[in-house]
């Protein structure tokens, strides 16, 4: 073609340089398009081509395609293309755009696939801002499935699915989506057009492009919904089905813009470079440095089931916490599992410690060598359940009559009593912990004081519960009349 | 190596950033939250990117974007949140997207409860999306594994651009256990040469899963079932314990195995010879070293905390050569180690009982 055009003239109008010169990836028929003649699909390619060509972006732009006649984007456009599920085009832009931001990421819909099956993706993409250009192609019918009824086909509007014309009773009003988006705070820019004649296909264009220059400049979202003739399924020949367009749908749809924020709307901010792999371990808070205590000397084979049990609020997993931490520390093989959940919120909480010099088979303790008990309902449930030689902390006076056992050593302390009187009843927890320590020599108390130093953020609350901590075992020690033994030392 | 006493959930999202993964999508639920959290929070500070979806539905989808553009993203919820997951993962796997998906399994069917299960065996191993494709699945046991197993993940699942689901149920997830980071450093994997990222480069490049013509789409589909051929061959992983000498082969995976070591010991005790095998990939399934135990065991024990899904995988392997008995706890109940030990003996009784009456009736 080229050599028949004299070197006086130039093309006043080519093909966008974007778009292939032949749908290679179609197969049969590259040089046809697959959609209908007088297709509004077609038309709004061509403006999109144009625009990507105007604004200079082709290399940067990733296409992408919906679900419906307009699936095969990518036959057309010599672009970054990737191919979605029906409705999702907001969802995989999103993902697009986040993780390469210098991409010009262009989500194309027709109304099946954004206003009804894709509503929450494209509500919820508009609402984000999400930094992504829509292209909503509106033809208020379902073509690729052959004619059912859309989100947004007029009421009255006979289809396979409405055979008796949709009814508003029955099937809904129309959906106006430019609307229902421009009521959101996250669009910078909404716009309907049409393609119903020139004067229309013109506006379309300007607004195509101004969507996608939004995108450029880094605003945010942006959406230009597209009234478009689908001849085929309306059984109207292409001029037809364009006047259609022109005098029945703009009239239910108004055209025009529905919101546009650009003026006002700040560029997102880049995202910061991202810091050297060295950084990652800091970052990630994984501890770089040995804790200072560890185990020392032989010790024998130690195979220790704790279970901490109470109320919610009583600190129980932080109490399990902390002697699985110490028991880390000073060299030994730990394991914590909580209750959680509904459980939790049932307002009873308790979890179950192993302290082991072997690899921990089961993390779950059915049967304890230690009991911590902070509330009765939970001695009752677990007292049965305390291995004979085991050791049983309870928060209280005494034991019930009917709990008492001869094969378990039982301290009954009022844990929580003893925290108030340091001024932190919130510490009874840690009076406890003081009190097993006394009570089993599991642990030495400064691996126990090293745990709580890291886990503990807050120096006042260090400060009590150290405190807290040297009262539990001083109040051990004054009830104490035989040498401590360790429940659980084979 | 300093150790640090952190939850299986967090463990597993600490190790899939030192594996590289670099954008997380997600949906709450319990009990897979405190990925979701952690994903939160550290994301952001590594340069990575973290979204709250709308939806399991747009948190999948997202990670398709995520995953078309070459980087290295991943989702984590549970059953009911992986149902909805389903399609996406269909497309994933079509589209030969890698990406990594976690199961924290909880009880089911329907809402069903928080509590730990592993009853979504069927769902991650055999399909849970449509048509013909595999996912390559993980079960960690351990804090570390969690941690080792996501790293692994990402490494599958850029070898076979596929989606690779890491399935734990509510224990191993919520559990504190001591983990060792540092057998291995932060990786910055490279940009595959097939994504769409948006550059005059990858502009040939097209993400899809549509093959309209049925001789594409059969040799597409004949490709993806070649791929996983060749990870059936290469990728079984397992641990054996004790199995040397065991007469009784139990296998069972993630807490249960732990529970399954204990049950090992407490049998050996009593004078029966048990061990355990343990399958580390439920997909590919160690079906051949489940073959070869059959060749010197006399009986195998599948326990699962399911009404009995790996049991019919396991009865798969043995092909019929000795009987492969079930047991099974759902609910929220991790059977302990009495009630197996009893269980076992009993059929062990009722064995001998039937031996005994087959010999009378032949007398
Ligand atoms: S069915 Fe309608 S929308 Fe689809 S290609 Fe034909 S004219 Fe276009």
């Amino acid at each position: 073609m080229p050599d028949t055009i004299p070197a006086n003239m130039k093309p006043v109008h080519e093909k966008a340089e974007c778009l292939y010169e032949s749908y290679f990836r179609k197969g049969e028929n590259p040089h046809q398009t697959h959609y209908c003649p007088g297709c509004g699909h077609g038309i709004t390619l061509k403006l999109l081509a144009e625009a990507i060509d105007e604004l200079g972006i082709r290399d940067r732009v990733i296409v992408v395609s919906p679900v419906g006649c307009s699936v095969f984007l990518y036959y057309y456009f010599d672009t970054g293309n990737v191919q979605v599920a029906h409705g999702r085009a907001p969802a995989a832009a999103t993902g697009l755009k986040r993780s390469r931001p210098d991409a010009i990421v262009i989500s194309y819909q027709g109304d099946g696939d954004l206003a009804a099956i894709g509503s929450a993706e494209i509500l919820h993409a508009a609402n984000r801002g999400e930094a992504i250009t829509s292209i909503f192609v509106n033809n208020a019918i379902y073509g690729m499935t052959g004619g059912q009824m859309a989100p947004t086909t007029p009421l009255g509007n006979k289809t396979t699915t409405t055979p008796f014309g949709r009814a508003a009773h029955k099937d809904g009003y129309p959906i106006h989506i430019s609307e229902v988006l421009s009521a959101l705070d996250g669009p910078v820019y909404i716009e309907r057009v049409a393609l119903g004649n020139v004067k229309q296909i013109l506006a379309a264009k300007r607004a195509i492009r101004k969507a996608l220059e939004n995108q450029v400049k880094g605003l945010g979202f942006s959406l230009v919904e597209v009234l478009s003739p689908c001849p085929t399924i309306w059984k109207m020949d292409p001029v037809e089905a364009q006047r259609h367009v022109r005098e029945f749908m703009t009239t239910l749809y108004p055209l025009g813009v529905k919101c546009d924020r650009t003026a006002q709307a700040q560029p997102l901010p880049a995202p910061p470079p991202a810091p050297p792999l060295e950084e990652f371990p800091r970052l990630l808070r994984i501890p770089t440095e040995e804790a200072p205590v560890q185990r020392s000397g032989a010790m024998g084979e130690v195979d220790c089931r704790i279970k901490v049990a109470g109320f919610g609020g009583q600190g129980v997993l932080l109490l399990g916490q902390l002697i699985a931490e110490a028991g880390m520390d000073y060299g030994l093989e730990v394991s914590w599992l909580p209750s959680y959940g509904p459980e939790m919120r049932s307002g009873t909480s308790n979890c179950h410690v192993r302290l082991s010099t072997r690899a921990i088979d089961s993390p779950l303790v059915s049967k304890s060598h230690v009991l911590i008990a902070l509330n009765e309902p939970s001695l009752r449930k677990f007292m049965p359940a305390v291995l004979p030689g085991g050791t049983v902390l309870y928060n209280g006076a005494e034991i019930p009559e009917d709990l008492r056992r001869n094969d378990v050593t039982v301290y009954a302390l009022p844990f929580f009593e003893i925290a108030d009187k340091e001024g932190a009843a919130k510490a009874g927890n840690i009076v406890a912990l003081g009190a097993l320590l006394e009570a089993t020599r599991l642990l030495p108390a400064e691996v126990v004081d090293q745990a709580m130093a890291r886990v503990i953020k807050s120096d006042k609350w260090l400060e009590i519960d150290r405190r807290a901590l040297s009262r539990g075992m001083e109040a051990i020690r004054s009830m104490k009349t035989q040498p401590a033994k360790e429940p659980c030392h084979a | 190596m300093p150790r640090q006493l952190i939850k299986g959930n967090e463990a597993l999202m600490k190790g899939a950033i030192l594996g590289g993964c670099r954008a997380f999508y997600g949906y709450p639920i319990t009990p897979a939250n405190e990925l979701t959290e952690a994903a939160a929070y550290y994301l952001p500070q590594v340069g990575g990117t973290f979204l709250q979806a709308e939806s399991e539905v747009a948190a999948i989808n997202m990670v398709f974007g995520a995953a078309s553009a070459g980087i290295r993203a991943m989702t984590a919820s549970s059953g009911p949140g992986i149902s909805l997951m389903a399609e996406g993962i269909s497309y994933l796997a079509g589209a030969e997207l890698p990406c990594v998906i976690v199961n924290i399994m909880r009880g089911g069917p329907g809402l069903g409860n928080i509590a730990p299960e592993q009853s979504d065996y069927f769902q991650a191993v055999k399909g849970g999306g449509h048509g013909n494709y595999r996912c390559l699945v993980l079960a960690p046991a351990t804090a570390q594994e969690m941690c080792d197993l996501a790293r692994l993940a990402f490494e599958l699942a850029d070898r076979y651009r596929n989606p690779v689901m890491i399935v734990a149920d509510g224990y191993t997830g919520q559990m504190m256990e001591p983990v060792d980071f540092y057998s291995t450093a932060a990786v910055d994997p490279p940009v595959p040469e097939w994504a769409v990222t948006g550059t005059a480069e990858t502009r040939k490049n097209l993400i899809t899963s549509i093959y309209l013509q049925p001789d594409e789409l059969e040799a597409h589909v004949r490709k993806l079932a070649e791929k996983y051929r060749l990870a059936e061959q290469r990728e079984a992983r397992w641990e054996n314990y004790r199995t040397e000498d065991a007469d009784l082969v139990f296998v069972g995976y993630g807490i249960v195995s732990r529970v399954l070591k204990s049950v090992v010991e407490a049998l050996r005790e009593q004078g029966i010879r048990a061990g355990l095998l343990r399958p580390i990939t439920l997909y590919p399934f160690p079906a051949a070293e489940i073959r070869r135990l059959a060749g010197q065991a006399a009986v195998f024990f599948t326990v699962e905390m399911s009404m009995g899904q790996m049991v019919e995988d396991v009865r798969l392997a043995v092909e019929g050569r000795r009987p492969v008995e079930f047991y099974g706890r759902c609910g929220g109940n991790v059977p302990s180690v009495e009630e197996i030990v009893q269980h076992v003996t009993q059929w062990i009784d009722g064995r001998a009982e039937q031996a005994v009456a087959e010999v009378m009736h032949h007398a």
